[in-house]
């Protein structure tokens, strides 16, 4: 039976979050369809054969333009029903989970949210849920086909390994209701380097760094690694920082291979959204903050001292 | 203008555990009103407060004793509470429960229906879309701001990209982040007068569901086992004796970080 994967776009570019699912997607040996939605989108449909996607359905319709679910539910249940997919699966995103979760109504379909892995166990899928704060793992299951799925965002790295998709046009009939909404105005901030969910390196910052002009000292280090540069809900509360930064359970969750955190105590809060990561190293001052349990390495210094000096460290290293 | 505030009774943090036997959380012990959900509350009441006329009505999902959140809710200033409560909707999953609280949320017939941004138990932040598909009404999640005019809902939400406006005839469901309001607490008259203010429990005969569209038989989804995290290793901490940076660089070498 085989699967379908939601194809998110942004800016003219398919999202590594949903490559990186359509690539778990054809790792499970079952045949992996992808499924694309929006305006002028079809050009983008042929790499995503090159992550996994054997063919790939293109609802490409000035309709569609804007990125509000529920006509996005509509053409997903169509080819559902149309397809016999027994598998619908998503990368987290804000879009993407008000998508799974009303195609779950729709289909009358149970939705596994949250999953950092998913396994064929026993010719079924068993989905790994980590629960209360990730201290225990959930093994969960689905009692019926089809089976949805919502991936914690960058639990899977893209991996490059077939040619081009097969592309096919779908044309679905979108409810009423589902067009009721309109999108009246998107003021989408252009952040300079990698977004915080497509970098391999993030350098996030707290309140521990003081004051908003501190934050330099985070970019400079993050510029230096190549690096995103991520926030606290704190820090994003007080106006240091914008919101598309914040890590945490309000805002995103993260897994770079490197996270380094500057002023950063590790409240709940944030710790759920990034200690996935595959290294952290925390500077914080105070020796008892929560974050230094969570740590590979934590320094008990000043950030301001310590965060320079490590730039140009780096700086050196790299020969820049 | 009326408006629903969907809520949920959630373990009290510092109790939450996972019930080795039923594999589900346990909700035996005490509880609170969901966080979040203050936030969907204090919403509704101002919209209510600048319409200058209306209703806000409270509708959970949950054991007898989510009455207690629900009075909560109510001493806030909301004017009255449904409970949809019958011992087979216990481990509902989102199908089962968004079938409940839909059913509940067609009786009320309201113009606006709010959600908080998640639950914080399950750290579930979806149920608002399945509610929102039953009942075949408009939603819109992630609402840093919401107003309400001329018969729709104006919402300036947040995403992954920045941010958006989005516009929704009534009715309409709305999901709100915990960044749009700073929750009102209680006053002391509020708490007093909640106890009077009408309360309805609901089974699900009520509601015209039978057992099997509720609960573990009504859901599609089920968790099948629990165990521990993978390890994390060993955490080295140091104290910036002044080459704190200098060990950094080291350590992110040996792990070809840098």
């Amino acid at each position: 039976m085989s699967i379908l994967v939601f194809l998110e776009h942004h800016g003219g570019e398919l999202q590594r979050n949903a490559l990186g699912v359509l690539s778990k997607a054809a790792s499970l040996g079952d045949e992996v369809h992808g499924v694309l939605i929006g305006s002028g989108v079809r050009a983008l449909a042929p790499r995503a054969g090159a992550y996994g996607a054997a063919k790939v359905h293109v609802a490409d319709d000035q309709s569609l333009e804007a990125p509000l679910p529920q006509p996005r539910v509509d053409v997903i249940a169509q080819l559902v029903r149309d397809g016999g997919y027994a598998t619908v699966l998503f990368g987290q995103s804000v879009l993407a989970a008000d998508i799974a979760a009303a195609l779950a109504a729709r289909l009358e379909a149970g939705l596994n949210w949250d999953l950092v892995d998913v396994v064929q166990q026993d010719g079924t899928l068993v989905g790994k849920r980590p629960a209360l704060q990730d201290t225990v793992y959930v093994d969960v299951g689905w009692k019926s086909e089809p089976r949805i799925a919502l991936f914690r965002s960058g639990t899977f790295d893209p991996k490059e390994t077939g040619g081009d998709a097969q592309v096919e046009d779908v044309n679905a009939d979108v409810q009423e209701f589902s067009k009721a909404a309109t999108m009246i105005e998107q003021a989408h901030a252009e952040s300079e380097g990698p977004s915080i969910e497509d970098a391999d390196v993030i350098v996030a910052g707290g309140r521990g760094l003081g004051g908003p002009e501190n934050f330099k000292l985070v970019e400079e280090l993050a510029q230096a690694l190549g690096g995103a540069v991520g926030a606290t809900r704190a820090v994003v509360d007080a106006g240091w920082y914008p919101y598309s930064t914040q890590v945490g359970q309000t805002g995103k969750t993260v897994a770079p291979k490197l996270y380094i955190a500057c002023g950063i105590s590790g409240a709940i809060q944030h710790k759920v959204g990034m200690q996935s990561s595959g290294v952290i190293v925390a500077i914080n001052k105070d020796p008892n903050a929560p974050i230094f349990e969570f740590s590979d390495l934590g320094v008990v210094g000043d950030a301001h001292q310590v965060v320079p000096k490590l730039t140009e460290l780096v700086k050196q290293r790299r020969g820049s | 203008m009326k408006i629903a505030v969907c809520v949920k009774h959630v373990p009290e943090s510092q109790s939450k555990r996972l019930d080795p036997a039923t594999k589900r959380l346990d909700r035996s012990g005490e509880g609170a009103l969901n966080a979040f959900d203050a936030n969907a509350i204090e919403e509704g009441l101002r919209l209510k407060e600048a319409a200058g006329e209306g209703e806000v009505v409270l509708v959970s999902l949950g054991p007898e004793r989510a009455l207690d959140s629900l009075r909560k809710g109510l001493a806030m200033g909301a004017d009255r509470a449904v409970l949809v409560s019958d011992a087979a909707a216990e481990g509902s999953d989102l199908v089962a429960t968004s079938r409940a609280l839909a059913t509940a949320l067609e009786r009320e017939q309201a113009d606006v229906i709010l959600f908080g941004q998640q639950s914080s138990d399950s750290d579930g932040a979806v149920l608002w879309a399945a509610v929102a598909d039953r009942l075949q009404r408009p939603f819109v999640s992630q609402a840093a701001e919401l107003t309400v005019s001329d018969g729709a809902a104006r919402v300036k939400r947040q995403t992954e990209f920045g941010y958006d406006v989005i516009e929704a005839p009534l009715p309409a469901v709305v999901a709100v982040s915990d960044a749009i309001n700073e929750p009102r607490y209680p006053s002391l008259k509020g708490i007093m007068g909640a106890k009077k203010k009408p309360q309805e429990t609901l089974d699900a005969s009520a509601l015209q569901l039978d057992g099997s569209q509720l609960g573990e038989a009504g859901s599609e989804t089920q968790v099948l086992a629990l165990s521990d995290p993978p390890a994390r290793g060993d955490t080295v901490k140091i104290e910036d004796d002044g080459s704190a940076a200098e060990k950094i660089v080291e350590f992110l070498a040996g792990k070809r970080l840098v």
